[in-house]
C-alpha cells in the first residue's frame, strides 16, 4: 500500500492522480486551500478504493508554516512513499495591474512555495531512505515566451531545483521526478481555446502514476511527444519563439 | 465559470448547430444563470439529437462533477455527482461485485443524463428502465431550489424528471440501487433464426430464463426472410462458469475513427452486403457464447467516434416502440417499408420490451417491440421515409425516443406520450432545448 501527500490536491490534474492512486489501495493525506472540494475529493477518494484519505487545510503560500505541516505529514503517514507537488496558478500576464506585487504573489506561490516543499520532503526521504517526489513543472519553462514567460519563469526553476535534486540522488531509492505538461484542458487553462495537442488531466495523472510504479527520476514530458516539440521550440531562434 | 464553444455536441452530429457551454465547477454552488438566456444541462452528448442541444441559450456542463460521493458494498447503494460516467462506475464497483441495474448501449454516458433520458437496457423485459431504480437525486432550478426528489420525496417533481429531459431543472448528484454481479461477464447464446415469426418465438421463450435479450436484423433483406437475425440471449455468468471457460476481459485493441471522412462510409453501396456478411457470418443456428460485459453491453464503444463514419452531414438514429398487442403486424410494417427504400442502417437493433412500469412521465419505453436503426443524413427521402413509419408507429399506438430524435412532428410526439400536459407543468421557465421548442411548443 503506497503511503502518498499531494500539495494542491483539488488540481485536476492532482486530482486525476490521486484517483489512479486510489484504485490500488492508496492511503492518502490531501492538502489543499478549498475545505468542501478537499470533502469532495475526500470521499471520491474513498468509494474508489483509498485505504485512508485525511485532509488538511492549508494556504500553501504561507511558506513560515510549510516544514511544520511536512512534519505532520510524516508523523501522520509515518513512510511517505510519494509526495506530489502539484499546486501553482496561472495569471493572464495581459492583465496585470500591479506588475511587482502581483510578480511577488506569483513567485510565492508557484516557486517559493513548491521549492521549499521540495526541499522539506527530500529531508524526510533523506531520513527514510526512500520515497519518490514528484513536482508538476511545465514545458513552459523551457523557454521565455512573450505571452507566459512570468507563469514559465517559476516553472524553470521548479524544473532545474528538481533536475539537480534527481541527479544527485540518481542510483538510490529517492527518485524526483520533474513532470511537464504540454496543454492540458484543466479549471487554469478554461479560457483558453483547445486544438489538437491539448491532453486531459486525467492523461497527465494515468502517466504520473505509471512513471512513479515505474520509479522513474529526471524530467518527463507528457504526453511524451512534447519531447520533441519542446526539444525544437528549445533551440528554435528567438524570431520564431517571438511568434509564440 | 468556464465559457466556450463547441461543434458535433450530439451524437449524431446533426442538427449541426454549434452551442454555447458554461461548465460547472462544483455541485455545492447555485445555478450559474445570466442575463435571461434559457439553459440546459449537458452530460457527455451522448443523446444523438436535438434533445441535447441549446442552440442560441446555453448548455451547463456537469462534465465536471464527477465525484463518488458514497457506496455501500454490503448494500449496493451508489451516490455520486451528476457527470460521472457509466464507465467509470463499472470500473469502480464490478471488482466489489456490483453492476448497473440498467445500462443503454453505450457506457460513456453520465448518470444525470441516464436519468434524464430513462435509459433502458437489454434487461428491460425483467427490470424496467434506469428510472426505476434511482432511490433519489437533487434537483437545482432557476428559482434557486434545491429539493431533494424521490419516490416519497416531491414525488411529482422525481416523476417528471425521470425521462425529462433536463427540462425541469439540474439534477447535481443522485443515488442508485445498484445489481449484485458475481462476475464481469455473460453466458447464453446466440441463435439465428430467419424471420420476424422466428424472431417473436423466441423471444418469449427466452424471457423467463433470460435477464438479457436483444437481437440484430438485417434491415435490408426481405421476402420469406424480412426480419431475419441474430438473437442474443445471456444471464451474468457465476464466478465458476468463467474460470471453468477461461473468461478474459482484455482489452481490445484501441480502435478509433480518426476524423469525419469527407462523406458518409454507410451508403448504398456499402449496407446490403455488410448487413448480409453479418447474417452469414454465424453459420450454426445456436452458438454458446461467453462474452465479456464489454463485448456484450457495449461493442460499439470498442470503437471510439463511430458516429463518424457517417460523414459530415451526420445521420439520424430511430428508435420506436409499438405496443404488445400490435408488434407482429406493425414491426412487420416498418420492416417492409424500410427493406423497400433501400435505405437502413448497418444492423437495426430489436428487441421486446417487459410490462415493468417506470416512474417517468415522458418515459420512452412500453410493453411491445422495439426498433433501433440509424441512417446517414441523404437528405429528403431520409426524412420521408422516417416520416412513414413515424405514420405506423402513430397508427399502432407506439412512441418514437426522443434521445435518438431530430426531426420528428409535434404531432407524432404528442401522440405518443399521454402525459405531456402533465409534464409540461414541471418545465423549469429558463430551461428549454431544441427537442422542446421543436415538439412540445412551450
Amino acid at each position: 500500500m503506497q503511503r502518498i501527500v499531494i500539495f494542491g490536491a483539488t488540481s485536476d490534474i492532482a486530482e486525476a492522480a490521486a484517483r489512479d492512486f486510489a484504485k490500488a489501495g492508496a492511503s492518502f493525506i490531501l492538502v489543499g486551500r478549498n475545505p468542501r472540494a478537499l470533502d469532495d475529493l475526500c470521499a471520491d477518494l474513498k468509494v474508489r478504493g483509498a485505504a485512508s484519505v485525511e485532509s488538511r487545510i492549508a494556504d500553501l503560500s504561507h511558506v513560515a508554516s510549510l516544514p511544520a505541516l511536512c512534519n505532520d505529514v510524516q508523523n501522520t503517514l509515518g513512510i511517505v512513499d510519494v509526495a506530489l507537488i502539484a499546486h501553482g496558478v496561472l495569471p493572464d500576464q495581459q492583465v496585470t495591474n500591479d506588475l511587482c506585487m502581483e510578480t511577488l504573489d506569483l513567485l510565492q506561490v508557484n516557486a517559493v512555495s513548491p521549492s521549499l516543499l521540495m526541499i522539506e520532503m527530500l529531508r524526510i526521504f533523506k531520513t527514510q531512505g526512500r520515497g519518490h517526489l514528484v513536482v508538476l513543472s511545465s514545458v513552459a519553462g523551457d523557454r521565455g515566451r512573450p505571452s507566459n514567460y512570468f507563469y514559465g519563469a517559476t516553472k524553470a526553476l521548479l524544473s532545474v531545483l528538481g533536475e539537480g535534486m534527481a541527479l544527485q540522488h540518481a542510483g538510490s531509492d529517492i527518485k524526483i521526478l520533474v513532470v511537464k505538461p504540454g496543454f492540458v484542458d484543466t479549471k487554469m487553462t478554461a479560457a483558453f481555446k483547445k486544438g489538437a495537442l491539448w491532453a486531459s488531466a486525467s492523461d497527465v495523472g494515468g502517466a504520473i502514476v505509471s512513471a512513479v510504479a515505474k520509479g522513474r527520476s529526471g524530467v518527463m514530458y507528457t504526453p511524451r511527444f512534447w519531447a520533441l516539440i519542446m526539444l525544437i521550440v528549445r533551440n528554435a531562434p528567438s524570431f520564431i519563439v517571438r511568434r509564440m | 465559470m468556464a465559457e466556450s464553444e463547441i461543434t458535433h455536441a450530439s451524437w449524431g452530429m446533426y442538427p449541426p448547430e454549434p452551442q454555447h457551454m458554461r461548465k460547472l465547477t462544483s455541485r455545492h454552488a447555485g445555478l450559474p444563470l445570466t442575463g435571461d438566456e434559457t439553459v440546459l444541462p449537458y452530460g457527455a452528448g451522448r443523446s444523438y439529437g436535438d434533445s441535447c442541444l441549446n442552440t442560441g441559450g446555453t448548455l451547463l456542463g456537469s462534465a465536471a462533477l464527477d465525484h463518488f460521493i458514497a457506496f455501500d458494498a454490503a448494500t449496493g447503494v451508489l451516490t455520486a455527482e451528476a457527470g460521472i460516467t457509466f464507465a467509470t462506475i463499472i470500473d469502480t464497483v464490478l471488482p466489489r461485485g456490483w453492476f448497473l441495474p440498467v445500462t443503454p448501449g453505450t457506457k460513456y454516458l453520465t448518470l444525470a443524463g441516464a436519468i434524464a433520458n430513462d435509459v433502458h437496457g437489454k434487461n428491460h423485459h425483467r427490470v424496467g428502465t434506469f428510472g426505476a431504480h434511482i432511490l433519489s437525486f437533487e434537483l437545482l432550478t432557476s428559482d434557486g431550489g434545491r429539493r431533494t426528489c424521490s419516490p416519497d420525496e416531491n414525488a411529482d417533481l422525481f416523476a417528471a424528471t425521470i425521462g425529462g429531459l433536463g427540462l425541469t431543472g439540474f439534477i447535481t448528484h443522485a443515488t442508485i440501487q445498484l445489481m449484485p454481479a458475481a462476475s464481469a461477464f455473460l453466458d447464453g447464446q446466440s441463435i439465428r433464426f430467419g424471420n420476424l415469426d422466428e424472431f417473436f418465438a423466441l423471444a418469449e421463450s427466452s424471457s423467463v430464463n433470460y435477464d438479457y435479450t436483444v437481437s440484430w436484423i438485417d434491415c435490408l433483406s426481405g421476402g420469406t426472410s424480412l426480419g431475419r437475425g441474430h438473437f442474443l440471449r445471456a444471464n451474468i455468468a457465476s464466478s465458476d462458469l468463467v474460470a471453468a471457460r477461461g473468461g478474459k476481459t482484455g482489452a481490445g485493441l484501441p480502435l478509433s475513427v480518426p476524423f469525419v471522412p469527407p462523406v458518409s462510409l454507410v451508403n448504398r453501396l456499402t449496407l446490403r452486403p455488410l448487413n448480409a456478411l453479418y447474417y452469414q457470418r454465424q453459420q450454426a443456428s445456436v452458438v454458446e457464447k461467453l462474452w465479456s460485459y464489454d463485448q456484450f453491453h457495449y461493442p460499439l464503444d470498442a470503437i471510439a467516434h463511430w458516429n463518424r463514419i457517417y460523414g459530415p452531414k451526420g445521420f439520424l438514429q430511430y428508435q420506436c416502440v409499438v405496443p404488445v398487442a400490435v408488434q407482429r403486424e406493425a414491426a412487420h410494417a416498418l420492416f417492409l417499408e424500410i427493406e423497400k427504400s433501400g435505405q437502413g442502417s448497418f444492423l437495426a437493433v430489436f428487441k421486446t420490451f417487459g410490462a415493468v412500469k417506470s416512474p417517468g412521465l415522458l418515459s420512452f419505453p412500453m410493453e411491445g417491440a422495439t426498433l433501433a436503426l440509424d441512417f446517414p443524413v441523404a437528405g429528403e427521402r431520409t426524412f420521408a421515409l422516417l416520416d412513414r413509419l413515424d405514420a405506423i408507429v402513430v397508427e399502432a399506438g407506439g412512441r418514437i425516443y426522443a434521445a435518438k430524435d431530430a426531426r420528428m412532428s409535434a404531432a407524432t410526439f404528442r401522440a405518443g406520450y399521454a402525459r405531456l400536459d402533465e409534464f409540461r407543468k414541471f418545465i423549469d421557465p429558463r430551461f428549454s432545448s431544441g427537442f422542446e421548442r421543436r415538439v412540445m411548443g412551450k
